[in-house]
């Protein structure tokens, strides 16, 4: 038992690491000063942490701007995700019909084709339709990559509530809608907002598409990407911690319902 | 309060015939059980009944008006499913609530119907509660509750009891027989107990294979089963049947057999004896067949004994060994 337990403490360990010493230098790097990057070893806690740096980084212009329309980006793509991935998930839990299992499938591939590829073909497509260069544009690029994630959580919340709440609510007076509206989205209300600011974050986070589809309206993925290439280590530096902090935060908060995606009951 | 006509309803899942062309008649203010083994279509009626499922072919009629296609908020009835299904995410309060809510019934009506069924249901001090603070048993109440809040033509009861424990199930089977008959609400009932169905109902149709074997009073149904079926189906230990003469087979219950002196009836070599206190239940051969006798009380009776046995004449039930049907009652 002794064995099993210190090599599960010790996976503990190794996971936990693996996802916070990385967030710990840019944390370090973009708060502890210029002279704490070229420092190694670095000390565990920098001496002089400062915002200062943060500060300048926020007044570069352009950020303040970019910062805005990343945001606004995630809005749409979290409210067009929900929209479009509810009403599918609920298909998909509720009825069975011909072609559900390659539905999900199809839905799947959808993120194993590369962007990539995608790029010039959709470039060239929403200039002609007026979206390139605009936050709608990438919003909808977004969807897109968070759909799949919004139709199979949703699928599998529906999936959990019991069938026969939704009868009753029938027999009980209610129509279709005004089931699904009193009795089944009340229940998986959590999950909807777990699905929902999943959705923010992988907007949030994308840089790519960002930076193929827009030119001067720029993400702040995307701006930092074509702007800081060049500025001082510790400007990056913040502009990282930056993006990490709100996505963390956001993932944190909703960290039990994003079980639902493998299938697992979360309460 | 409403008769129910179900006319010619049948059911077919792509091959499998659920239900075959099935007709019953509810009155009034009755109670009826719809009894059968899993399978046998019972549930399947009555979420046809409900409108929950459609019927293949067939009318179903609520108080005379055909209902068939109207939606099941539409039919003025009120079900109580097998596993509750009461809101989770609503107080007890408002689960009871909810049917004369979505009816937009005033206020007033709505709050005098709470406190009369939490009342009748014994959930007064529950009304504030969330389903998940409840017991099962408080659960069932709950859904019972919110059934009978909405006055229905028609209460429809899916195999209520059926995940309540044993004691409980008891209890809760004598109080939902009170409940209902101060509402005097006609219900249909489906379970698959066929002690429930005789305990509550004042009609049980005994369903098989998608069609009703027969339907009559408790007292009919088990001491006169229409086919072999029903006999052995209803009654436990269910009805013996021994092969007789003439292909027949002579039905005869358990507990309608007597012991006589040696040489005057029956030999019976006993192979189990189960003393059950009110009863003793003997299982042995006779003639080679397999036969289940109930004495009344206490017997010291050891296994392997030979006895003797005599049917009561006019507890027989003879049926047609070729079709299970019960033939013209002649004299045995």
């Amino acid at each position: 038992m002794t064995t099993r337990r210190g090599i599960y403490l010790l996976g503990v360990v190794v996971l936990c690491a693996w996802v916070l010493v990385p967030i710990w230098l840019i944390a370090a790097n973009a708060l502890g000063g210029q002279a704490l990057i070229a420092a190694w070893p670095k000390p565990l806690v920098p001496t002089q942490m400062s915002l200062d740096t943060l500060r300048v980084f926020l007044a570069i212009e352009g950020v303040g701007r970019a910062l805005w329309i990343s945001f606004e980006v995630a809005v749409l793509c979290m409210v067009f995700s929900v929209a479009l991935g509810l009403p599918a998930g609920y298909a998909l839990a509720r009825y069975s019909f011909r072609g559900a299992n390659v539905f999900r499938v199809m839905i799947l591939l959808t993120r194993a084709f590369p962007v990539g590829i995608l790029a010039l073909p959709l470039t060239v497509g929403f200039i002609r339709l007026g979206l390139y260069d605009t936050a709608l544009g990438v919003a909808l690029m977004h969807t897109a990559l968070a759909l799949p994630f919004a139709v199979l959580v949703s699928a599998s919340l529906f999936q959990a509530i019991p069938r026969e709440l939704e009868e009753a609510a029938w027999v009980f007076g209610c129509t279709r809608l005004s089931a699904a509206w009193r009795v089944v989205l009340p229940l998986a209300a959590p999950g909807v907002v777990a699905t929902a600011i999943f959705a923010f974050v992988i907007s949030w986070n994308e840089v790519f598409a960002a930076s193929v589809l827009s030119a001067r309206n720029r993400t702040l993925t995307a701006y930092l990407l074509a702007v800081l290439a060049d500025s001082p280590l510790t400007y990056q530096f913040a502009g990282g911690l930056l993006l990490i902090v709100p996505s963390v935060g956001f993932i944190f908060l909703v960290r039990r319902h994003l079980f639902a995606m493998w299938g697992i009951a979360s309460r | 309060m409403a008769g129910i006509v179900i006319d010619g309803i049948s059911k077919a899942f792509g091959n499998t015939v659920a239900l075959a062309a099935l007709d019953l008649a509810v009155a009034d203010r009755e109670f009826v059980a719809l009894l059968g083994p899993s399978g046998c279509g019972k549930t399947t009626l009555l979420r046809i009944i409900a409108g929950l499922e459609t019927a293949t072919t067939g009318r179903v009629l609520i108080g005379g008006r055909d209902v068939t296609n109207l939606p099941p908020r539409a039919r003025g009835l009120a079900m109580v499913f097998q596993n509750y299904a009461v809101f989770p995410h609503l107080r007890v309060c408002d689960n009871i609530a909810f049917g004369l809510k979505m009816a937009r019934a005033e206020r007033t009506r709505i709050d005098r119907q709470v406190a009369r069924t939490a009342e009748l249901l014994q959930l007064a001090p529950y009304l504030d509660r969330y389903p998940a603070q409840l017991s099962g048993g408080q659960r069932q109440r709950v859904a019972v509750a919110r059934a009978l809040a909405v006055e229905p033509a028609l209460l429809l009861m899916d195999e209520p009891l059926s995940n309540l424990d044993a004691l409980l199930r008891l209890d809760m089977r004598a109080e939902l027989k009170d409940v209902l008959r101060e509402a005097g609400t006609t219900t249909i009932y489906v379970t698959h107990d066929q002690t429930e169905a005789m305990a509550l109902a004042d009609r049980i149709a005994v369903l098989h294979g998608g069609r009703i074997e027969q339907i009559g009073s408790p007292s009919a149904i088990y001491h006169s089963p229409a086919t072999r079926f029903v006999g052995s189906f209803v009654g436990s230990p269910p009805m013996n049947f021994l092969r007789a003469d003439a292909g027949r087979l002579m039905g005869i219950r358990p507990e309608d057999i007597d012991l006589v002196d040696a040489g005057a009836g029956l030999p019976f070599r006993v192979s189990v004896v189960e003393p059950l206190g009110a009863q003793t239940l003997l299982t042995g051969t006779t003639d080679g067949q397999v036969v289940r006798v109930a004495l009344p009380g206490e017997h010291v009776i050891a296994a392997g004994a030979t006895l003797f046995l005599r049917p009561r004449p006019d507890r027989i039930r003879w049926m047609d060994a070729a079709t299970g049907n019960a033939l013209a009652q002649a004299a045995g």
